[in-house]
């Protein structure tokens, strides 16, 4: 077990080198820089700050120094918000993303299961249309339609909910970007839980189950369940680095100061380091993440043994 | 045969009594019978076979029993199941299942797929015993553990802590048998339970359920397409044909008595040991399509005799083949040891001869086929095919030496692609490899394929789906011959099918062998198929092949523990009495 997740892990460097490469050069060759304001600075401050930063060194210079630095798991100062490191930053915005996504993903997971198992053991009902109409729907419309959407509804016609901020994440209005978030993977997981359920109900082992006089509700939740999981498990590692993508957009909607705001406010500012750092911070996330949904569905599966268990 | 005598008729005091049973399902378009009007008793501890091909209504009688028909499609239009008197149909779902698993349960056909693959084997098992028993786990757990060790489990303290992929076919339905048993039923409904799996097998798990049903005193319902398999074994005997029963009585005068032309057919047709027709017998010989009872002519009992086809010229010569693939491991990933698939195998087949492969699953046979043409790389050793050498053909030669031999496979169901009428899956090969001069010619070329395999050429249009398992079979050989091919590898081809299916497919084989003088490599597990149609037979173990000789001399004469044991697990059949009486008319 610890050997295949050593495995990996290294596995991993190569694809976060690659990722870390094409932003480092992708954001350099976007125009302007960091220190471009409305008004020019002398040259003289501005060749003062670009010498700072090591900016004035030829770029695979600069990207052989970042690389150096990253190793030793400093990310560097931000060039906009001057007071704090990109470290810092992260720290401070992480747990609120983590929050969100994390409170998105379990919401996605719990209510997509459930209506998609409903859906399937009624198949073909008016319940099963209904579902999987509605599933649907909301699969087809992005969640910068659905933010506004829900903000205009529960906010400003009802009046119930915040239409935004954070509070420090008070429960109240955490409600409304949670659910932007998570409605269409909400919708997938149904349609997906339904397809691999009515599969399962189909079985031979579930005949099995009933031949052995379990009553259907046991069977459903006991027998086919779990194996009808495998496929929604298998979806977790996409689910989840769209739901860290996609709360890029949400937190700036609603206003919450979470990770994706320094990462849109680092791209508009060319913040480099914000901007790297928050990439790679990302690209790790969804590498360990991929990694537990794999070790998750070895547990669910006997008959997965994780390669190089020896 | 059994120690307990027959009674075909002791039905005093029936432990289940089927009264005009009828089931239907209502389909898009129709409403289709699958029993019609069905009625027979099932005795305390007697066993009923249950006969009858594929689509017979044999299993859907028997869901019916455990009240598992899904309705709607499904709805049962009258009769009654007296289960001690009382009628299972009265009873409400909640009463059934206090009923399924406990008085009557049931074992299926695919123990493959039949027990829940993420979970331990014993908590399927204690899972009943908690359920009608009201035992507590640890109690249950116990109790599955000598179940397991009764059933014939190795270790089943290690075992019982196993998935169901960790354990073989045969172990897989020995534990499909405790959970069966668990809660000693009255009644156990067998539905094909020991057709998936190898003949040593096979006979270990009758034999297991043999001195089960003596210990427990069960009644057993025992369903089959293969009338041999409960010769040994059941008392009574039913026989269904097209929903409907044709036939019933006890064991011994179905065999040597048999009133109906289907059953006379369904015992005709299975090939034996001792000695076949030229072409074996099939229902169609006794019975006309509107099931009236036919004259079988005289010839058709002409035996068959085989010709030496040793002095024709070598058309195959297999030396030293090894097939291994790696096992890997550690964290490098580097190669720890072999599994030898095919090792050191040599041999030779004849033109226009059969060459039969025989073996349990595992022992390699289907790999030699798959390297013999190259589907499968070889890891040493030669392929020589009609003189040349195909192991380092590459490009257009390997191309041109593909169409010259073909493979036929087991699955008829999964091996035709379903979005493919039966034209173009006729038709694409040949246009691959170049065959007939334009769109039109292939396709009246596909029509005479069809001609050939005895199916019309007016369903050139068709889809697989519309075709029964067996006209799929013959669809694959006309696909195989679309390219004129003159070897043909037969892979377990009539293995999925209904005896009396099976029987029309090896006699086609057989005539498009003599009119087009194929040569055939036959492997099956079945070796009573293999004998019939081979001319000289292989028998296969972990790789190796242990012996090759003429088919008679093998069966006559094994030299080795292993094929002799083979020869006895196979089921008689038919009763001695009867088997001599078919010798003497031939």
């Amino acid at each position: 077990m610890w050997q295949y997740i050593l495995k990996r892990l290294l596995g991993a460097i190569p694809t976060l080198l690659v990722l870390i490469t094409i932003s480092f050069f992708l954001i350099r060759v976007a125009p302007g820089g960091p220190f471009d304001t409305e008004k020019s600075l002398p040259p003289e401050i501005q060749a003062n700050l670009e010498k700072k930063y090591h900016l004035d060194e030829p770029l695979y210079q600069q990207y052989l120094r970042y690389l150096g630095n990253i190793l030793r798991g400093d990310f560097g100062p931000s060039f906009q918000y001057k007071d704090f490191t990109v470290t810092e930053l992260i720290a401070k915005g992480f747990p609120v993303s983590l929050t969100l996504g994390g409170l998105a993903l379990l919401l996605a997971v719990i209510i997509g299961v459930s209506l998609g198992t409903v859906a399937a053991v009624r198949q073909n009902s008016w319940v099963d249309y209904a579902l999987m109409s509605t599933a649907m729907t909301g699969i087809s419309i992005p969640n910068f339609v659905v933010a506004p959407l829900l903000i205009l509804f529960f906010a400003i016609y009802l009046n119930w909910l915040p239409a935004g901020g954070w509070n420090g994440g008070h429960w109240l209005y955490l409600i409304l970007p949670v659910l932007a978030l998570s409605l269409r993977y909400i919708a997938y997981i149904a349609r997906l839980m339904r397809g691999s359920m009515i599969e399962v109900l189909r079985s031979d082992y579930i005949r099995t189950a009933r031949a052995k006089g379990l009553s259907m509700p046991k069977v459903v939740l006991k027998h086919a369940l779990k194996p009808a999981l495998m496929p929604v498990v298998s979806y977790l590692g996409p689910a989840a680095a769209g739901i860290i993508t996609g709360s890029v957009v949400i937190e700036k909607i609603f206003g919450v100061p979470g990770l994706g705001r320094y990462f849109v406010q680092g791209a508009l500012n060319r913040d480099y380091t914000l901007v790297m750092g928050v990439v790679v911070f990302i690209g790790v996330l969804i590498v360990v993440f991929n990694l537990i949904v794999d070790i998750l569905y070895a547990v669910l599966d006997p008959k997965i043994r994780l390669q190089g268990k020896g | 045969m059994r120690s307990t005598p027959k009674t075909g008729n002791a039905m005093t005091d029936p432990l289940l009594s089927i009264r005009d049973l009828t089931v239907q399902f209502q389909t898009q378009d129709e409403t289709i019978t699958a029993v019609n009007h069905v009625s027979f008793d099932i005795p305390k501890g007697k066993t009923v076979g249950l006969v009858g091909e594929s689509g017979s209504g044999k299993s859907v009688t028997s869901l019916a029993i455990m009240g598992l028909i899904p309705q709607p499609p499904g709805r049962i239009t009258s009769g009654e199941l007296l289960f001690k008197g009382e009628d299972l149909l009265k009873k409400s779902e909640s009463e059934m299942r206090k009923i399924r698993g406990d008085r009557i349960s049931m074992i299926f056909q695919e123990p493959m797929t039949s027990l829940n693959p993420v979970f331990r084997i014993g908590s399927q098992i204690a899972e009943v015993l908690m359920l009608h028993r009201g035992m507590r786990k640890k109690e249950a757990w116990e109790k599955a553990e000598y179940l397991l060790d009764q059933v014939g489990i190795p270790d089943p303290k290690k075992k019982i802590r196993a998935y169901p992929h960790e354990l073989s076919g045969g172990q897989k339905q020995r534990v499909m048998i405790a959970m069966a048993i668990a809660c000693e039923p009255e009644l156990l409904i067998c539905d094909e339970p020991t057709t998936a799996l190898d003949v040593t097998i096979q006979k270990q798990v009758l034999d297991l359920m043999l001195d089960l049903q003596d210990k427990y005193h069960m009644g057993m319902l025992f369903i089959t397409h293969d009338l041999g398999v409960i010769a040994d074994l059941a008392d009574d005997v039913v026989v269904m044909y097209r929903s409907n029963i044709v036939e019933t009585g006890p064991v011994d005068t179905i065999f040597t008595n048999a009133k109906h032309p289907y059953t006379k057919g369904l015992i005709a047709c299975r090939p034996l040991l001792e000695g076949n027709p030229r072409r074996l017998l099939t229902v169609a010989d006794y019975m006309d399509e509107a099931g009236n009872e036919k004259i079988v002519p005289a010839e058709r009992f002409e035996p068959m005799v085989k010709e030496d086809k040793s002095g024709n010229p070598v058309l195959l010569e297999v030396k030293n083949l090894k097939t291994w693939f790696p096992v890997k491991g550690g964290f490098f990933g580097t190669t720890k040891d072999h599994i030898k698939a095919v090792d050191d195998v040599s041999l030779t087949v004849h033109k226009g001869e059969t060459l039969g492969l025989v073996g349990e699953s595992g022992c390699g046979k289907t790999t030699l086929g798959r390297t013999i043409l190259r589907l499968q790389s070889a890891t040493d050793g030669e392929v020589i095919y009609d003189g040349t050498s195909i192991m380092d053909l590459s490009g257009e030669a390997l191309r041109a030496m593909r169409s010259r031999m073909q493979i036929i496979f087991q699955d008829p169901y999964s091996s035709l692609n379903p979005r493919m009428t039966i034209g173009d899956i006729l038709t694409e090969p040949m246009a691959i490899h170049g065959i007939g001069d334009n769109k039109k010619d292939r396709y009246a070329r596909a029509q005479e394929l069809m001609r050939k395999v005895d199916l019309k050429p007016e369903q050139l249009s068709r889809h697989p789906h519309e075709f029964s398992g067996g006209q799929r079979q013959r669809i694959c050989i006309a696909r195989a011959l679309a390219v004129e091919p003159e070897f043909i590898i037969c892979d377990e081809s009539v293995s999925a099918l209904d005896v009396s299916v099976q029987a029309q497919v090896l006699n086609l084989l057989l005539d498009l062998q003599e009119e087009m003088g194929l040569t055939y490599i036959f492997i099956s597990h079945d070796l009573s198929v293999v004998n019939f149609i081979s001319d000289r037979v292989g028998v296969m173990y972990q790789g190796r092949l242990l012996e090759l000789d003429t088919a008679e001399e093998i069966y006559k004469n094994p030299k080795t523990d292993y094929t002799r044991n083979l020869l006895a697990a196979i089921p008689k059949g038919i009763p001695k009495s009867l088997l001599q009486q078919r010798r003497n008319t031939l």
